[in-house]
Formats: C-alpha cells, sequence, structure tokens
C-alpha cells in the first residue's frame, strides 16, 4: 500500500466534507413534503434521471448558459468544472492500470506520481502522462483567467463582480493554489525520477537545475494536499457549495418538484446551488442607481448566513431578469416573494366595505372587461378599449366601470397574503356572478394573478391577445401605416406570462416595429415596479430614463407598450408618444 | 343647555409639544420621504378604496404627524397598497412603504 503522512490533510478533508454534505443533505430530504419526496425517489426510474444527468453534463460542466452571457467567462468555467472532472476521471483510470488492481486507495489518483515512478509500466502510460499533464495545464490556464478575472472582470462581460465574504475569500484561494501546487510536486518528483508528462517533465528537469529537489518534493506534496483540505473542509461554507448541490437541484427539478408558495428541504437545495457567479449582479437594473447589496446572489447569500433583511427583502422590482440570465435556474424572484410573507402583518388591513358590496345580477354576454386600478388611471386605456369593442359589434360587460377592489397582487406583493386572499374572493364573487366566458384585462399585474391564484375555470386573456384575435377573425381591420414604433415588453406580461407575440402582431399591422437591445425575456423594466418597496422615486426614475434610452435608440414615431403602470412610468420621461397597444388600434381601426 | 343660537364645537387645537409623534418619527426612520408630503391631495383624488370610504392618504400622512394615531389606526385599514396614490404624487412620497411601515409602528407600539 502507498502511504506518507501528508495524505492524511487531503483523507480527513475528503471526510469532513463527505460528513457534512451527507447530514445536510439528508436533514433537507426530510424537509421536504412528501409528495416531492415521491417524485424524487419515483425519478429515479423514469426518463427524468438521463434527462439529469444530461443537463448536469451541459450546465454543471460544459456551462452552457454560462457561454450565453459571455465566452470567456463560459471558458473559465468549462475549464475548471469540465477539465477537473476530466482529470479525476482519467487519474482514476491511470491509477487501476497501475495497479493491476479494480480497488485502490481513495487518494491514489490524487498523489500517483509521488507513489509510482516506474511509468512504463503498462500500456498507453505515455498516453496518460500526456493527457494527465494536458488537464494540467488546462486547469492552470483557469486558475489564471479566474485570478484575471478579479482584476479585469470587464473582460468577462463583468461590470460588477460579486463581493465575496470570509469564508469565500478561503475557498478561493486555496482553489487557486490547489493547480499550481500540484504541478509544483508533480515536476519536483519527476525531476528526481522523471515520471512527467510534456509540462511537469519539462519543468522537472528546469527546476532540477537550480532547485534541490530532495529536499523540496515532501513540502511540495504537503502543501498540495493541505491545499486541497482547506478547499474540502471551506466547501460547503462557501460558493463553491454549489457544485455539489447543484446536481441535487438538477434532478429534483426534472423529477417535476417547483418553488412552491413556501420554504421547504427544495428551496433549500435551490438556496444553496447558488454559485456566486455574480451574473445576476449586472443583470438587475438596481444595481447601476444604489449601492446597496440587494441582487439575487446577496439575497440568497444572506439568507444562508441567516442574517437576511428586510430592506433586501423588499428592494426588488421582482422583475425576473436575475432568474432569467441565472445559469443554475435558481428562480430568485420567486424566493423573495416567498420570504416576504415571513414579514406579513398580523392586523392592519381589512376590508369590510369590499364584502358589503353586492355584485350587479348576471348578464346575457360572454366577454368581461376588468380594466384594473391602474387603467383607471390611464384613462385613455379603457376608453380605447370601450370604443374598440363598440365598433368591433361585442357585447361585453364592463365589470369595474365604477371601480372594483384591488386584484389583490399588490397586496401579496408586500408579503400580506392572507389579507390580499379577501380582496381576491371579493373580485372571484364578482367575476364567477357575471356569467361571463372570457375575461379580458388591460393590466398585466391583474392578468397574472388572475391566471396564477384566482382558479376562475374560464378564459383569461390581456387586452392584446383578444385584440389580435378580434383581428384574426375580421372583426376589426387595422389600416397600415408609414409609422414606426419601438415596443417596451412589461415584465409581468412578458417574462411573467410569457406573452411576446400577441402585442407585436399587433403592431405589426399598425406600422414598422423596431427591434430593440434587449428585448422579450431579456427586456429592462420600466422602474416603476410595484414589488418595490424601497427605492425612492429619484432612483426609479433612473431606471426609467435607462430604459427610455434604449427603447428611443432607433428613433420610434412612438414608444407602445401594454400595461398602464409602464405607460405612466415611461410617459413622465419620453419625448416621443407612448401608446398603449389599445390606443394604437384604437387609433388605426 | 341654554340656547344661545350659536354651537360650540370641541376645542381642535393641535398642541405639537404633547402630541405623540412616536409613531411619525418611526415611520419617518424607515421611510423619510413621507417628509416631503406637501398635502396636496392628489393622492386622495384618485384612492381606489377611496371610492367606498373615506381613505386618503393625505389625511392620513396629515394626521400622522399631528399624532392623531388612532384615526391613522383606523383609516389605513382601507388601503389596498393599489400603488395609484405613488403614481401620482409629485413629490416622489414612497406611499406604499409608508402605509407598510405605519402598520409596523402601530403593531411595535400597540397603539
Ligand atoms: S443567483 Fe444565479 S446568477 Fe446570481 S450569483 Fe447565484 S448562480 Fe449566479
Ligand atoms: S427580480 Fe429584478 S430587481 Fe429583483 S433582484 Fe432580480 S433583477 Fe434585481
Ligand atoms: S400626492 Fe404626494 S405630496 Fe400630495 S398629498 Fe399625496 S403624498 Fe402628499
Ligand atoms: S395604495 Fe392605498 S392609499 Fe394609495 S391609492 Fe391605493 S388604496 Fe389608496
Amino acid at each position: 500500500m502507498n502511504y506518507n503522512h501528508f495524505v492524511i490533510p487531503f483523507a480527513a478533508g475528503a471526510l469532513i466534507l463527505f460528513a457534512i454534505l451527507v447530514a445536510r443533505y439528508a436533514y433537507w430530504i426530510v424537509q421536504m413534503p412528501r409528495s416531492d419526496r415521491r417524485k424524487a425517489w419515483t425519478g429515479f426510474f423514469r426518463p427524468a434521471f438521463f434527462r439529469s444527468l444530461w443537463e448536469v453534463f451541459r450546465e454543471s460542466l460544459i456551462h452552457k448558459k454560462v457561454f450565453r452571457v459571455n465566452a470567456m467567462l463560459g471558458w473559465m468555467h468549462m475549464s475548471f468544472a469540465f477539465g477537473w472532472f476530466l482529470l479525476i476521471i482519467f487519474g482514476t483510470i491511470e491509477t487501476k492500470f497501475h495497479k493491476h488492481k479494480v480497488f485502490n486507495m481513495p487518494y491514489d489518483p490524487i498523489f500517483l506520481r509521488y507513489f509510482e515512478h516506474d511509468e512504463k509500466q503498462f500500456f498507453f502510460s505515455q498516453g496518460f502522462s500526456f493527457v494527465m499533464d494536458f488537464l494540467l495545464l488546462i486547469l492552470l490556464a483557469a486558475t489564471f483567467l479566474a485570478i484575471f478575472k478579479r482584476i479585469r472582470s470587464r473582460f468577462f462581460g463583468m461590470k460588477r463582480t460579486t463581493r465575496l465574504i470570509l469564508g469565500d475569500r478561503i475557498a478561493l484561494y486555496s482553489l487557486w493554489s490547489v493547480f499550481p501546487l500540484r504541478f509544483l510536486a508533480e515536476s519536483f518528483t519527476s525531476g528526481l525520477h522523471h515520471n512527467g508528462g510534456f509540462l511537469t517533465g519539462t519543468a522537472g528537469i528546469a527546476f532540477s537545475s537550480f532547485l534541490p529537489l530532495q529536499q523540496l518534493e515532501l513540502p511540495a506534496w504537503w502543501a498540495y494536499s493541505s491545499a486541497l483540505f482547506v478547499f474540502f473542509v471551506f466547501l460547503p461554507f462557501s460558493r463553491y457549495n454549489h457544485i455539489p448541490t447543484e446536481l441535487f437541484l438538477i434532478f429534483l427539478r426534472n423529477c417535476g418538484i417547483k418553488t412552491s408558495g413556501r420554504f421547504s428541504g427544495f428551496t433549500e437545495f435551490e438556496i444553496y446551488s447558488c454559485s456566486r457567479c455574480g451574473i445576476c449582479i449586472d443583470k438587475c437594473q438596481l444595481a447601476e442607481v444604489r449601492p446597496q447589496q440587494t441582487q439575487a446572489v446577496y439575497f440568497l447569500q444572506q439568507i444562508r448566513r441567516n442574517i437576511l433583511q428586510p430592506q433586501t427583502t423588499f428592494n426588488c422590482l421582482q422583475c425576473g431578469r436575475c432568474t432569467e440570465f441565472c445559469p443554475v435556474g435558481i428562480k430568485a424572484d420567486t424566493l423573495r416573494s416567498i420570504k416576504r410573507t415571513d414579514y406579513s402583518l398580523e392586523y392592519g388591513f381589512s376590508y369590510k366595505y369590499a364584502e358589503e358590496k353586492i355584485p350587479p345580477p348576471a348578464l346575457p354576454v360572454d366577454v368581461g372587461y376588468f380594466a384594473g386600478c391602474m387603467t383607471h388611471l390611464t384613462p385613455s386605456i379603457k376608453i380605447a378599449m370601450e370604443n374598440i369593442m363598440k365598433k368591433a359589434g361585442v357585447r361585453y360587460h364592463f365589470i369595474d366601470r365604477d371601480g372594483t377592489v384591488c386584484c389583490g397582487r399588490p397586496l401579496s406583493l408586500s408579503g400580506n397574503e392572507r389579507q390580499a386572499r379577501l380582496l381576491m374572493r371579493e373580485n372571484k364573487y364578482i367575476i364567477r356572478n357575471s356569467g361571463i366566458k372570457t375575461l379580458v384585462t388591460s393590466c398585466p399585474i391583474c392578468l397574472r394573478v388572475f391566471r396564477e391564484s384566482y382558479d376562475l375555470g374560464i378564459e383569461v386573456l390581456h387586452h392584446s391577445q383578444y385584440l389580435l384575435r378580434l383581428a384574426e377573425e375580421g372583426k376589426i381591420s387595422l389600416k397600415p401605416t408609414d409609422a414606426v414604433f419601438a415596443y417596451h415588453d412589461p415584465c409581468d406580461l412578458g417574462r411573467g406570462l410569457k406573452i411576446y407575440e400577441e402585442p407585436r402582431m399587433l403592431i405589426a399591422r399598425c406600422g414598422e416595429l423596431l427591434h430593440t437591445q434587449q428585448e422579450k425575456n431579456e427586456a429592462l423594466c420600466c422602474g416603476n415596479s410595484l414589488a418595490d418597496f424601497v427605492t425612492p422615486e429619484p432612483r426609479k426614475q433612473e431606471m426609467r430614463d435607462h430604459t427610455l434610452q434604449e427603447l428611443l435608440l432607433n428613433n420610434p414615431d412612438a414608444l407602445i407598450t401594454a400595461c398602464p403602470l409602464c405607460k405612466k412610468s415611461l410617459t413622465y420621461g419620453s419625448n416621443v408618444p407612448v401608446k398603449d397597444i389599445a390606443e394604437l388600434v384604437a387609433e388605426n381601426q | 343647555m341654554k340656547n344661545f343660537g350659536y354651537t360650540r364645537h370641541t376645542d381642535r387645537q393641535i398642541d405639537f409639544d404633547a402630541t405623540d409623534k412616536r409613531l411619525y418619527q418611526f415611520v419617518f426612520d424607515l421611510e423619510p420621504s413621507i417628509n416631503l408630503c406637501i398635502f396636496c391631495g392628489t393622492c386622495a383624488a384618485t384612492c381606489s378604496a377611496g371610492h367606498f370610504t373615506t381613505l386618503s392618504f393625505r389625511r392620513i400622512s396629515l394626521l400622522l404627524r399631528r399624532g392623531m394615531n388612532d384615526i391613522v389606526k383606523k383609516e389605513i385599514e382601507n388601503c389596498m397598497l393599489c400603488g395609484k396614490c405613488q403614481l401620482v404624487c409629485p413629490k416622489g412620497v414612497n406611499t406604499r412603504n409608508v402605509i407598510l411601515q405605519i402598520v409596523k409602528g402601530i403593531e411595535k407600539y400597540e397603539l
């Protein structure tokens, strides 16, 4: 058996890591709801398992989604993950050949060069030396890139990188030192015994010419083993915890487990899968206007360290851009809205007046129109909608003509879910009683809560969808003009409900639609999201102006949007008219 | 009582030295924009809940400053946090956060 005292740090580190991870994961699995656990167990025998393997290869090793953000960044992540993975695989195979045994000590592949000096022992051993050295070279390059990224993150397409805490730093520095130390240790041994490949072999000869390798060899292996020890011990308490955790997350997700309305074992897997890559920081518009650390990465970090501040929880537009770009696919916006319910108020809001209202009797019409609070604030939209529907000969019922109680989403965004339910119950009662079959609303905020929380059992449409239907059925005809338009995707309508095409198709019938830099799922927020309770008004205006700058880059004649709140917000800062899609349709009808 | 041909109102003078400013101070510390309010009433004109009740953010703001916390507590129950007041406010008062903090302050001081 190969043994030297320097294997102890590595072996101890690996054991500690293993014990912590097993304990932690077991605890989370126990905390998962029973139905989720059943899904996970049966997932092993279903295609979900193979789908997960494929996803692990694509995302945990190759990092395809990081490549989408920036090629250099993707390369760095890939060479670390895939390079190290291959190093372990080839190292293990090489050891098995060397030993002519299937079983060997788990540390053998790590310290093989120290223990085995005779390299011509087996078939293709030269090839193995080459491959192992090549992989080491890739990892050394990756280490160099990682250090370079800390100095010049812009080369990696990042304006800002994550501010690291102590545990992260220690783990980071130990990771940086692992591969250079391995290189030194293997080179020193090779300098003495000539068992290296093209890299360590050459370096060994060079080192032997001026260094006392006899004395340096053992300390180098000690240093290498100790660096691994530090990395392993700090891994569960640092950003690198994502490496093992993400594998579980991918599997659980493929088994059909979702982030539901509360924290559970699954959300723990999600929270601990964040690699603090920092991609979400630049994507968050709040990073442009405020110094506060409130982005998804810091929010998750604060949960992990148990120091979550209410300021962080409530300072978020819930625009969903972080989730959209997160390479791990962490639903940070959903997690944040769940976390807000922890702050929900015991008393404070009660809506007795809502209960006292008597709903009007059912009308013999199929279509109901719900304007919503924000549309009442921008009356041109509801006037346009009424004109269109009248002209098209649609018989409809204007449910909240005289104003009604709010849909409840603004309230549930404040974490007061129980109180929001009171409003929802009232609206649901009114809508159900009206006898309509299709509910059309002008407000994406209402639309989202109608679809996600109301369970109405009837068709619920955004007015852009409904207007497109009218146009396709020939009930309204649109006159094309020479005008050019830009379109702003509202967050709740776009990323929230994936309605991207209908408004665009309507605009294309009225004129030319320009492309903008970041559109559809990448669109910017208007800045006035009702989900943010903290950002002061002047900072919101800054965000709005930045969004407008991008939207108006190609000088459109008018800016079109599909949300009364976005319209209100953008109108204040725009030098071209801002119109809702309904107004555009009404004008061109 | 003898009828002298006129009515006497209860004293409506506000003694700013004696008012309970704890709630206002609590809200101000967490949401300083409350201090920007000029009581113009734009928010009141648009209030969704104002359609059914006497709620008006302008009044809330005013009463809060005067320390009339019992009325604030009663009125604020009606707010739906819809956000219309915030969008129309010419001074950029972060009304929804003010309301949330008021409710929290009421819980804290058990008013
Ligand atoms: S939330 Fe996602 S994008 Fe943000 S740091 Fe974590 S892994 Fe990266
Ligand atoms: S949801 Fe939007 S505002 Fe909130 S952290 Fe993510 S990117 Fe930032
Ligand atoms: S609109 Fe603004 S400034 Fe005017 S009363 Fe309301 S909160 Fe005060
Ligand atoms: S948020 Fe409250 S106070 Fe403001 S308009 Fe809506 S209901 Fe009225």
